[in-house]
């Protein structure tokens, strides 16, 4: 644990490019106690998926259906309270438990936005669940999903080898 | 309580706590939510080759992989422990027009006609697990985000390629379920 503690300390912030999520923290981190925090943020968040039936795939079709309002209050609603909580963190410099400025990445546009964009509705419209859903719909049991997920994996994989010959 | 706790919950009620999930995140440790960045992870981590677009320090990032394999287990926390074990109410126009198309809404969390291990080998489990997963593997990584790194916490920071990512995301669903599903569901 010592060895990717210093490793951590040497290094400045250095990210994969276009993380989506990336990790800001200055302050080291160890690989298993600094996370667990992570986990139990994602056990909340998994009980919010189940319990407000976003990972049904019925939800989704009813989404692009505009049979129900659900899914767009939710999506709303959570824009809604995030933008607010960001504007809260920015107007008053509200600091991280570490005591760090949190830190704001913007993301420029590319044409990826669009064309993967487009290939991901595609596959949102036909799964039923985008990447968060798939990890909720194989834990509350659908087990089949797993298959989705490793599926999602090797797209994944296969943008990371194509990158270079795509148009971004 | 448990009553409240057991029932679904609310979309406002539901979207308040996934919107609560950003500052979370950012006050617990500067992290950006984003959820497809996992699938980038655990391929930085079991196959990296010689793929530069896999070749970072994924345990920097590892934080992204406690919380999805947290999701895992707070979905199988939530479904057998504060359930009410009630079937999804699925609107009636959505069950009429699956209906058309032959899927019978069955109260499961999705079709157990099609997401079933038997189709894993006909053409149904190719267009729904297979192809389905692959466009949401590439897709997300090529838009650079999902619906959380892109719609959820994109808007809140106010990006403008979020937005336009998010109506994407919007038109390939459109798409799907009113110009593929009418003839492809025939066909598989």
């Amino acid at each position: 644990m010592k060895k990717i503690n210093d490793e951590f300390t040497e290094r400045a912030v250095v990210h994969p490019d276009q993380c989506g999520a990336a990790n800001d923290q200055v302050a080291a981190e160890s690989l298993v106690g600094s996370n667990l925090k992570y986990l139990g943020m994602g056990i909340l968040f998994g009980i919010i998926a189940v319990k407000s039936e976003i990972i049904s795939w019925y939800r989704i079709q009813e989404m692009f259906r505009l049979h129900s309002f659900h899914m767009y209050g939710v999506i709303g609603t959570a824009v809604v309270v995030g933008a607010i909580s960001v504007w809260f963190i920015k107007r008053f410099n509200i600091k991280t438990i570490q005591g760090e400025k949190v830190i704001f990445n913007s993301k420029p546009f590319h044409w990826g936005n669009v064309i993967g964009g487009l290939m991901f509705g595609l596959g949102w419209g036909i799964t039923g669940a985008c990447p968060g859903p798939l990890f909720a719909q194989i834990g509350s049991g659908l087990v089949v999903v797993i298959v989705t997920l490793i599926s999602a994996i090797a797209g994944t994989y296969a943008y990371g080898v194509l990158q270079n010959k795509l148009p971004h | 309580m448990k009553d409240i706790v057991s029932q679904p919950w609310s979309w406002y009620v539901s979207g308040a706590l996934i919107g609560l999930t950003v500052p979370a995140l950012l006050l617990l440790g500067n992290k950006h939510f984003g959820i497809s960045s996992s699938l980038r992870h655990i391929c930085a981590a079991c196959l990296p080759g010689k793929v530069p677009f896999f070749q970072y320090d994924w345990k920097r990032e590892a934080w992204n992989l406690f919380f999805v394999a947290g999701i895992v287990a707070g979905a199988a926390l939530a479904v057998n422990f504060l359930s009410d074990n009630q079937p999804v109410k699925v609107s009636a126009n959505t069950v009429q027009a699956l209906a058309d198309l032959g899927i019978v809404a069955d109260g499961n969390l999705a079709p157990v006609s099609i997401f079933n291990f038997s189709n894993l080998f006909t053409l149904k489990g190719l267009v729904f697990f297979v192809i389905g997963g692959f466009l949401v593997g590439f897709g997300t990584r090529y838009a650079g985000g999902c619906t959380s790194g892109h719609s959820i916490m994109g808007l809140s920071t106010l990006q403008w390629s979020s937005l336009v990512a998010t109506c994407c995301f919007m038109a390939g669903g459109f798409a799907v379920v009113h110009l593929i599903f009418p003839w492809l569901i025939k066909i598989i």
